[in-house]
């Protein structure tokens, strides 16, 4: 029971992080129809900056507490992965805006591993180890661990979402993205500004990427020039997953992808008597991808128009 | 008058030195190793190996077959990844070199060892170390480290005679590298009475191990075999420190087995916990290994990682076969090549019937105080 339990954690855990990165995905996707394939490199970017602000600040700081480095660092990589995300989307996405669909997908391909090679350039190619900011020892919950970092992921992505769900549904800007996204041209003649629009939702594209890196960091303890392509590729399958252009949707299709993967890791061995291991996790997560999609094209939560944004 | 003097001495040294480089001869080395992603701290430090070799050479003023030999590193890149090291490999057969040092990964070396076999291209790797290599009995493939077998074979004995274990997990990173030490592992073991209660599989590119580690600490273990690289162990040993199984005895390779892993664990206390084999005699115990560091810092401050020494001798093991050929067409030093017996900055290199180093040592190192440190 205890050996379930901590599967489910590990899975809620993971889960988080793909939401996290999804709901960035689905955003873009929601306004602009494009398929964002640079989204996990703004993660990588965020996270290996905010490594840097950790590093310059505990040896100019010594003693300060690990969660204000955290807070600052997090706040300078938003800076730095919003002005990013800002130019990539002006430079690559909006001379490409009435292209056919498949201009814009090429350059985010092309964005992606450009972006990766000048990470390498900057930060070197070795891994480098995240500093733990928070304390380490788990907590011990019915047999089953769970640490402070890990708690904080849950939090961060439960909070995430509730500040996006408002931003979009409550706010006059939310109003304008909706409209935006419903029909660029008809919003322009209603006095909205799409082109702002799409800008702001790339730098909060931006900002979800990094939070999601930063998450990523302090939990694997690792930084390095290609780890957002992995995490992107998973989230975006959580995000068609839930529905791609569905905010609650990227949140739920990565949850369950996270669960899926990891219950599906810890018990496809025992369960096929040891025929298939868990190298067959992913293959697992996949089909029950494809059983969803045959039955449900649009996803969990469908693709409602009026709500994407 | 002065001036006109010095021109004209300044003239003929001109035309000699125009007479010296018609006497020089070009030998160009190709040098294989991933230098861009996950790996590429590791296929630097390599590279950083084979191009001190080339500059120590070319200082020694090497005369071959009567002319003067310029040695050149010809570096690639692979990536780690077998489509592009055949690719590369094409490549350095079409550029005509006169030999190849590398590769790193057994899974790009595999493939690649067919080509140069083909085009007859003598290649030493000082890294690759799955057994398989040298059984395919390809003539021009040559390797200076312990392979997998002993490492898997010496950690498996280890934990059954000296620890005394019962119960272990084995992972590995489906590599063929990974594969290859896991598997000599397990067998091993279980030949020695042990119990393999888990097998589970990950990836080179992973970083969440939770699932497969609170499956393994499901059939409770002793000890796990990880049969991977230090990117992917040390966040694993962090993950065991959050599963609180700090415990349990974490067996590695040498993939694994690097200065890095204490950075890369964050000083899990998993760390204390580890015991890792790697082939060769540690720095310290290599014949010339101080010497060697010396002068490696000297040139690449802070780069050394694993595989240096290696890549090292395996370029001069190539220019002494050369030089004793007193050819540098592959068709003349390969039969010498064979018959090296040199003293090399690791170890002395004496090959075996597949090409594989004669009596190849191995080193257990373990970790106290987060500092690699090989053990008796």
């Amino acid at each position: 029971m205890d050996i379930l339990l901590q599967q489910i954690i590990n899975g809620l855990v993971l889960g988080s992080m793909y939401a996290l990165i999804a709901l960035g995905y689905t955003m873009v996707y929601g306004i602009i129809q494009l398929i964002n394939f640079a989204h996990g490199e703004v993660l990588m970017v965020g996270a290996l900056t905010s490594w840097s602000v950790v590093g310059l600040m505990q040896e100019s700081m010594p003693g300060a507490p690990g969660w204000a480095i955290l807070i600052l660092a997090t706040l300078i990589a938003c800076l730095v992965a919003a002005v990013l995300n800002f130019v990539i989307e002006k430079v690559a996405y909006r001379p490409l805006r009435n292209s056919p669909r498949l201009a814009p997908l090429i350059t985010a391909i092309g964005v992606s591993i450009l972006l990766q090679a000048i990470a390498m350039m900057i930060w070197r190619p070795s891994y480098k180890s995240f500093p733990s900011l928070l304390p380490t020892e788990p907590y011990q919950i019915g047999g089953a661990f769970i640490t402070p970092t890990q708690i904080m992921v849950l939090g961060v992505t439960a909070v995430s979402l509730a500040i996006l769900m408002w931003l979009v549904n409550f706010t006059r800007m939310g109003r304008a993205m909706r409209a935006t996204a419903e029909n660029p041209r008809v919003a322009g003649l209603m006095g909205v500004r799409p082109d702002m629009v799409i800008s702001a939702t790339f730098i909060i594209g931006a900002v979800l990427a990094v939070i999601a890196g930063v998450m990523l960091a302090m939990n694997y303890g690792t930084v390095y020039h290609t780890m957002g392509f992995l995490p992107g590729l998973k989230a975006f399958t959580a995000a068609v997953f839930g529905g791609i252009g569905n905010l609650g949707g990227a949140v739920i299709g990565g949850l369950l992808l996270g669960l899926i993967e990891s219950i599906g890791s810890g018990y496809i061995g025992d369960l096929t008597g040891g025929v298939l291991g868990s190298n067959y996790t992913d293959i697992f997560a996949f089909v029950v991808l494809i059983i969803i999609l045959t039955l449900r094209p649009s996803g969990l939560l469908g693709e409602r128009v009026a709500d994407r944004a | 008058m002065q001036l006109k003097l010095s021109m004209l001495a300044g003239a003929a040294l001109l035309v000699a030195g125009g007479v010296a480089q018609a006497q020089e001869q070009v030998v160009k080395i190709g040098h294989v190793a991933p230098l861009s992603g996950p790996q590429a701290h590791l296929g630097k430090d390599n590279q950083n190996g084979a191009q001190m070799a080339i500059d120590e050479l070319n200082a020694q003023n090497i005369t071959i077959g009567g002319k003067k030999i310029k040695w050149q590193l010809v570096p690639e890149d692979d990536a780690a990844d077998p489509k592009q090291g055949t690719a590369v490999a094409q490549k350095l057969c079409d550029a005509k070199v006169a030999g190849v040092v590398g590769h790193l990964n057994s899974g790009t070396t595999i493939p690649a060892s067919k080509i140069y076999d083909q085009c007859g291209i003598p290649m030493v790797t000082g890294a690759a170390t799955n057994p398989e290599l040298t059984k395919l009995g390809r003539k021009h493939v040559f390797r200076i480290i312990a392979n997998d077998e002993a490492l898997g074979a010496g950690l498996a004995k280890y934990a059954a005679e000296t620890l005394k274990l019962k119960k272990v997990a084995v992972v590995d990173d489906r590599t063929a590298y990974g594969q290859g030490v896991a598997a000599v592992f397990k067998r091993e073991a279980q030949k020695l009475g042990l119990q393999v209660v888990s097998d589970q599989f990950t990836t080179d590119k992973a970083t969440d191990f939770m699932a497969i580690l609170t499956a393994i600490k499901s059939k409770a273990p002793d000890g796990i075999m990880y049969g991977g690289m230090d990117a992917q162990a040390g966040p694993m040993l962090r993950q065991l420190d959050q599963l609180g199984m700090s415990n349990v005895k974490f067996f590695s390779g040498d993939g694994s087995c690097t200065n890095e892993l204490p950075k890369l664990s964050a000083n899990a206390k998993s760390l204390a916990s580890v015991v890792c084999a790697e082939g060769g005699a540690s720095l310290a115990k290599m014949p010339k290994g101080e010497d060697w560091l010396k002068r490696y810092n000297a040139k690449y401050p802070g780069q050394y990682k694993l595989y240096g020494p290696y890549v090292y001798d395996a370029t001069m093991l190539l220019a002494d076969a050369m030089k004793r050929a007193n050819s540098v067409d592959p068709k003349v030093y390969m039969p010498v090549l064979e018959k090296s017996d040199f003293a090399g900055s690791t170890a002395k290199i004496v090959f075996d019937e597949r090409h594989d180093l004669k009596d190849a040592p191995i080193t257990l190192y373990n970790y106290p105080g987060n500092t690699k440190t090989p053990m008796n």
